[in-house]
């Protein structure tokens, strides 16, 4: 049986990856190469670079850093941040990325996601969607959570559905950075309108909110960022507790 | 020397990297003249069966290909590397396979499309290709279609995702592999290091 998948998720900025990282005994603060190993040992089933780098020209880095990587980590890797166009796509796939997570380029431009699953297969396709609640519904919101689309959160997944993409990443801007627990009742609402898998992301605070994130909001995969930088608990922690519950992960 | 064949379409990297990180000697074949001196293939790849075998064709590459399997030399097929072997696919009506086995792949009906993520095999027929000492071995996989071969005798392994299917199969020098070893962690690299010493 497939198994749920543990995502930790490294913001890299011209190179480094930011996001004070806390690591006792650990020199790796910064090295995007030796936190993917690190991650990797620790059972790491993916691993997300998301891209932060402000300047367009100095974005070449991120493709650096992803060279670097899939050279020694053997796990798939999938990078996200800034990407408009094919060609974006295409050098991040060149350099070692399995897969590409694109967000406001999508929605400013659906045919991107048509034109990339044509060109390099769905499974290449991430769309990344950043959900907020407003009123009774999601909307999705573009440029890092600063432009509200007004598009509804569920009927855009089904339409990224519909275009070929393979994954859908949700993140929940409501729960980003709080602890409180990812969104399940938005997770369970967009992995019931779509067949593709769902990425929860955003607000994993502590082990029973990563379990009911999956029980109750059919999430197939989870994304972890400050909570494991912050080692509030470690992947192999994680695993070990949805065993417990019957959850199947690798191990 | 290891021969990745090459039609264009798949992402090669991972492969690459995989095998320049295990230290073995590796290019990339591209058309006929590309399978001098080469003592393994590895036919690797995400890409579409109908694609596959049009490019394949049209590089010049799909006879010799066919030579290399009927002369039951080295051969690793990774996920489109499998499907191809068999005769057929729901992917693309019409378009045959090499038809070395005997086989059609089929779509996933019941779960989510397409698969991906990590999977366990479990061991029909004991072979030295895996390493004994995990009960339970988890790969890489990622894929819309599985096979469905009458051919049960060249099943090393299977997996389920909603049916159980073969996702390891061997006979002779040809093995093929419906995961991607490559992406596969520890147990991935050692599948294809024993992969390379035993054929």
């Amino acid at each position: 049986m497939l198994t749920i998948r543990i995502i930790p998720c490294l913001d890299v900025d011209k190179g480094k990856v930011v996001k004070g990282i806390r690591f006792r005994n650990l020199n790796v603060a910064g090295d995007p190469i030796k936190l993917a190993q690190y991650y990797n040992d620790q059972g790491a089933d993916e691993l997300i670079f998301l891209d932060v780098t402000a300047s367009v020209e100095k974005r070449k880095a991120i493709i650096d850093v992803v060279n670097a990587v899939a050279k020694k980590v053997f796990i798939p890797l999938c990078v996200g941040g800034g990407i408009r166009d094919i060609k974006d796509i295409r050098a991040l796939l060149n350099a070692g990325a399995d897969k590409v997570a694109i967000c406001t380029g999508a929605v400013e431009n659906p045919e991107l996601i048509r034109e990339g699953a044509r060109i390099f297969g769905s499974q290449c396709i991430v769309i990344s969607i950043d959900a907020a609640r407003v009123g009774d519904e999601w909307h999705c919101y573009t440029y890092g959570g600063r432009v509200d689309t007004k598009i509804d959160v569920i009927e855009w997944a089904k339409r990224c559905e519909e275009l070929g993409a393979g994954e859908i990443l949700l993140n929940s801007i409501d729960r980003d950075g709080t602890q409180m627990g990812y969104d399940i009742e938005l997770t369970k609402v967009v992995s019931s309108a779509v067949k593709i898998p769902i990425i929860a992301s955003g607000g994993a605070g502590s082990l029973k909110q990563i379990y009911n994130v999956i029980k109750y909001g059919n999430a197939d995969a989870v994304l972890l960022a400050s909570a494991l930088h912050y080692k509030k608990f470690t992947i192999p922690q994680i695993k070990r507790f949805l065993r417990k519950k019957k959850v199947r992960v690798r191990w | 020397m290891i021969g990745i064949i090459d039609y264009g379409a798949g992402n090669l990297h991972s492969i690459k990297n995989a095998l320049n990180y295990l230290g073995l000697k590796n290019r990339l074949i591209r058309d006929e003249d590309g399978f001098k001196n080469i003592e393994r293939i590895i036919l690797p790849g995400v890409g579409a069966f109908g694609a596959a075998i049009t490019k394949l064709r049209k590089a010049g590459i799909l006879e010799r290909l066919l030579e290399w399997l009927r002369g039951d030399k080295p051969y690793l097929g990774i996920c489109l590397g499998l499907q191809l072997l068999f005769e057929s696919s729901e992917e693309a009506e019409g378009i045959n396979g090499f038809g070395i086995f005997k086989g059609r792949m089929k779509r996933f009906l019941t779960s989510k499309i397409p698969q991906i993520g990590w999977n366990s095999i479990e061991v029909i027929k004991p072979s030295p290709i895996f390493n004994s000492q995990r009960k339970k071995v988890y790969f890489y996989f990622l894929h819309s279609y599985y096979l469905d071969t009458p051919e049960k005798d060249i099943v090393l392994a299977r997996t389920v995702y909603g049916v159980s299917y073969p996702s390891v199969i061997n006979k002779g020098n040809i093995y093929a592999v419906q995961f991607h070893p490559e992406k596969s962690g520890k147990a991935g690299l050692d599948l294809l290091k024993k992969w390379v010493e035993l054929c």
